[in-house]
């Protein structure tokens, strides 16, 4: 059965075993709706999507070649952003979800597709398709929480160092891409003698020289192609991995950080039924609420509950999804998280800065949620 | 002189391309070219130029290859990889053009029951479309130096890649026979060509339609075609017809004038689990179709790649070479035929049928 962690009165409680199958049934149902409709018109969104964001790639690093004109600079940093938001967020990591095997396309497939980050698309893969999706929000299981460097959940133990969570956190967001490549390195593991030396090293190998090739493309090879507009191309270049390191950071921040979103002990997944694990991804997960143009960008992260549920299906269809999972949240009586970006990025900011200071007196911190009206009373 | 331009010219080449890269990392040069200029020399790949109906279940597609097309020997076949409903799936089709001056190539596909690429290809393929295109491949050939006389036996689309050694090489065949086997007359594959040729005396056409005559014997082959001894002979069409041709070539002595093309079966004997071959390892398991392919690799000893075990993070996923899988979650069903390497999650599929894996 699962179980959330310590918590005065449960979200569940209410929930039989039977309940918790049933859910797991019309989810299941859920699921199918949607493949049996994949077809034709999602292959023809993706390609075009990717087509899309190759233009722009394209087009802005030409307009970069003449940067040193403001309009110019100002047109190629917009759209080069853009272009690796999209290539990041609905492409890459929604590719490398396996949401687009079906079409047994080589180029455009979980086992082949690399993207334009720190991160190797292998150890990103293990990191966060099998550990992240697999333990979401169990804690000393799913990293994600925190990093491992943050406090995100009461329950997590705090120590001297989390004071400086905020700072850890404004700068983790600066420099993200390298953030998630440190982190898919599993170093933690690694420390503790769970992960093999040659297995480490070669992964520390694979990261820096993607590394080194992405730095090479955006810092040595455009600039100087760019010749006299070379400084301003290189200024180019760095802003737009920052805006899409702050964009994306910002966006996973949303993700599991947000208040309402709960956390479940290591003892509580131990012989989990498939209905018990798409309880937990309901509650362990948050919503962005926003029109198109903020799910394409957040590459359909902003249905964060529905990408946890099915993480292989296509981004495009989380959208009509959503509205059939959150009639049965509210049909179970669980509590739908959702909010605007700026709600949910101050929230999960909130936390962080909320947790950096030691909550063991539990009593204490519930007085205070309640006086700030910051979490429920389950929390 | 010409020289010392030319390789510094390839060196400027070789440095342009280190440039492209380095500066289309991740991607290739090659993706974003693909954009603007799908079928430049180097890609394996079709536009459509015209369908054109046939008879009223099959059409031939005319297709103008990538550049640098290697040029076919008739009666070869290319595969196409098409995606029909989003999903890449790849076929056989025998060539039935001769090597044309302007580089297009034919394939003459016929509608196969519940055949999801034929359907596509002859119902709703138009022109303009680009499918993947490998090959050519195969040695069902004419013989070089063409024979004194030959004989062609064929059935059904048997008659693809036969067509198109004869519309190349008529000319240069002096005695030609060809018996061929449809349901009705007006099945019959290019009848007006094969009619148009042995009305002019250029083949001698033996039609057997066998919805009314039934199936061609080969007791009836030696009848139709006394001098069967004298002829090299290529045989195409259903296994039955070639199987019994090989017999009665073998039975006498005559395999060496025989060539033979069969069609691959298509669809995989489906049922309750079957055996699975690990073909890297070697090892061959029998599954009842109850667990998925991971357990059974891993419990006979394959090392095999796994993540979530429960079918979100396709850590596990290999090529299925051949036979057929079934999800153990929904119970949809994957099916290859040899070559096709279709991609599988091992955690989440069973075997559906004898199949073979490529791990």
């Amino acid at each position: 059965m699962t179980a959330l962690q310590h918590k005065d009165v449960s979200p569940i409680a209410h929930l039989t075993p039977e309940d918790i199958e049933a859910i797991g049934r019309e989810l299941d149902a859920i699921r199918e709706d949607v493949l049996e409709s994949r077809g034709q018109s999602d292959a023809d969104y993706i390609r075009r999507l990717i087509a899309i964001q190759r233009s722009l790639e394209l087009g802005s690093r030409a307009v970069l070649l003449i940067s040193m004109f403001p309009p110019a600079w100002i047109a190629g940093t917009v759209g080069l952003s853009i272009s690796k938001i999209l290539e990041n967020m609905e492409i890459g990591h929604n590719v490398m979800h396996g949401q687009w095997d079906w079409m047994r396309d080589p180029k455009i497939h979980s086992t082949t597709w690399e993207w334009d980050n720190a991160s190797p698309a292998d150890l990103w893969k293990h990191a966060h398709n099998e550990l992240h999706h697999t333990y979401t929000n169990v804690l000393g299981k799913d990293h994600d929480l925190g990093y491992g460097l943050m406090r995100v959940d009461e329950e997590q133990p705090w120590s001297r160092a989390m004071l400086a969570q905020p700072l850890y956190n404004f700068l983790n967001m600066l420099v993200f891409e390298y953030g998630i490549a440190v982190y898919d390195l599993e170093i933690g593991k690694y420390l503790k003698g769970r992960k093999s030396k040659e297995e480490f090293s070669s992964g520390v190998k694979k990261v820096l020289r993607k590394v080194r090739r992405n730095a090479l493309r955006d810092y040595v090879v455009h600039p100087l192609l760019s010749g006299p507009s070379a400084i301003p191309t290189l200024a180019a270049n760095v802003t737009a991995n920052v805006v899409r390191n702050i964009w994306t950071h910002s966006v996973i921040m949303c993700g599991h950080f947000p208040k309402g979103v709960e956390t479940f002990t290591k003892q509580s997944i131990e012989g989990e039924t498939r209905g018990e694990w798409y309880l937990r991804q309901m509650l362990g997960s948050a919503n962005i609420s926003g029109g198109p143009l903020l799910h394409i960008m957040t590459g359909n992260l902003s249905y964060q509950i529905e990408h946890h549920l099915f993480p292989d299906l296509p981004s495009n269809r989380y959208q009509e999804v959503a509205p059939k999972v959150q009639a049965l949240f509210e049909k179970y009586g669980l509590t739908y998280v959702t909010g605007s970006m700026p709600h949910q990025v101050a929230s999960a900011w909130a936390k962080i800065i909320r947790l950096s200071v030691p909550s063991t007196d539990q009593s204490y911190l519930r007085e205070l949620d309640e006086l700030e009206q910051r979490k429920p009373v389950a929390a | 002189m010409r020289r010392t331009t030319s390789s510094s010219l390839g060196g400027l080449r070789a440095a342009l391309v280190r440039v492209a890269a380095a500066a289309t990392t991740p991607l290739l040069p090659d993706d974003y070219l693909d954009l603007v200029a799908p079928l430049r020399r180097g890609t394996h790949r079709a536009r459509l130029l015209a369908v054109v109906p046939e008879t009223s279940s099959s059409a031939t597609l005319v297709l103008r290859p990538s550049a640098g097309w290697t040029a076919h020997a008739p009666g070869q076949n290319v595969r196409l990889g098409v995606d029909v409903d989003g999903v890449r799936l790849w076929r056989s089709y025998s060539l039935t053009s001769p090597v044309r001056p302007d580089g297009s190539i034919t394939v003459t596909v016929s509608v196969v029951p519940d055949g999801a690429v034929s359907t596509h290809l002859v119902r709703a393929a138009e022109v303009g479309d680009i499918v993947e295109l490998e090959g050519p491949d195969g040695d069902f050939v004419l013989s070089s130096p063409l024979p004194q006389r030959a004989l062609f036996v064929t059935a059904g689309s048997g008659i693809t890649p036969v067509i198109g050694m004869l519309r190349a090489s008529l000319a240069g065949l002096d005695d030609v026979v060809v018996v061929h086997s449809a349901r009705t007359a007006d099945d019959v594959l290019f009848g007006r060509e094969l009619r148009a040729w042995a009305s002019d005396g250029r083949i001698r056409l033996v039609e057997r339609h066998t919805a009314a005559d039934g199936r061609l014997t080969t007791d009836e082959l030696e009848q139709l075609v006394p001098d069967l001894a004298d002829r090299e002979t290529w045989a195409c069409g259903p296994n039955g017809l070639v199987d019994a041709v090989v017999g009665l070539f073998e039975d006498r002595g005559w395999s060496h004038r025989l060539h033979v093309e069969r069609f691959r079966p298509v669809a995989a004997v489906l049922g309750e689990g079957g055996s699975v071959t690990f073909a890297r390892t070697g090892a061959t398991v029998d599954a009842d179709g109850s667990r998925p392919l991971l357990v059974e690799g891993e419990d006979a000893g394959v090392l095999l790649r796994s993540g979530c075990r429960m079918g979100i993070c396709y850590g596990c996923v290999v090529p299925l070479e051949e036979g057929a899988v079934r999800d153990v979650r929904d119970g949809a069903i994957t099916v290859a035929a040899p070559g096709d390497g279709v991609l599988i999650q091992t955690c989440i599929n069973a075997p559906a049928g004898p199949c073979v894996i490529d791990a």
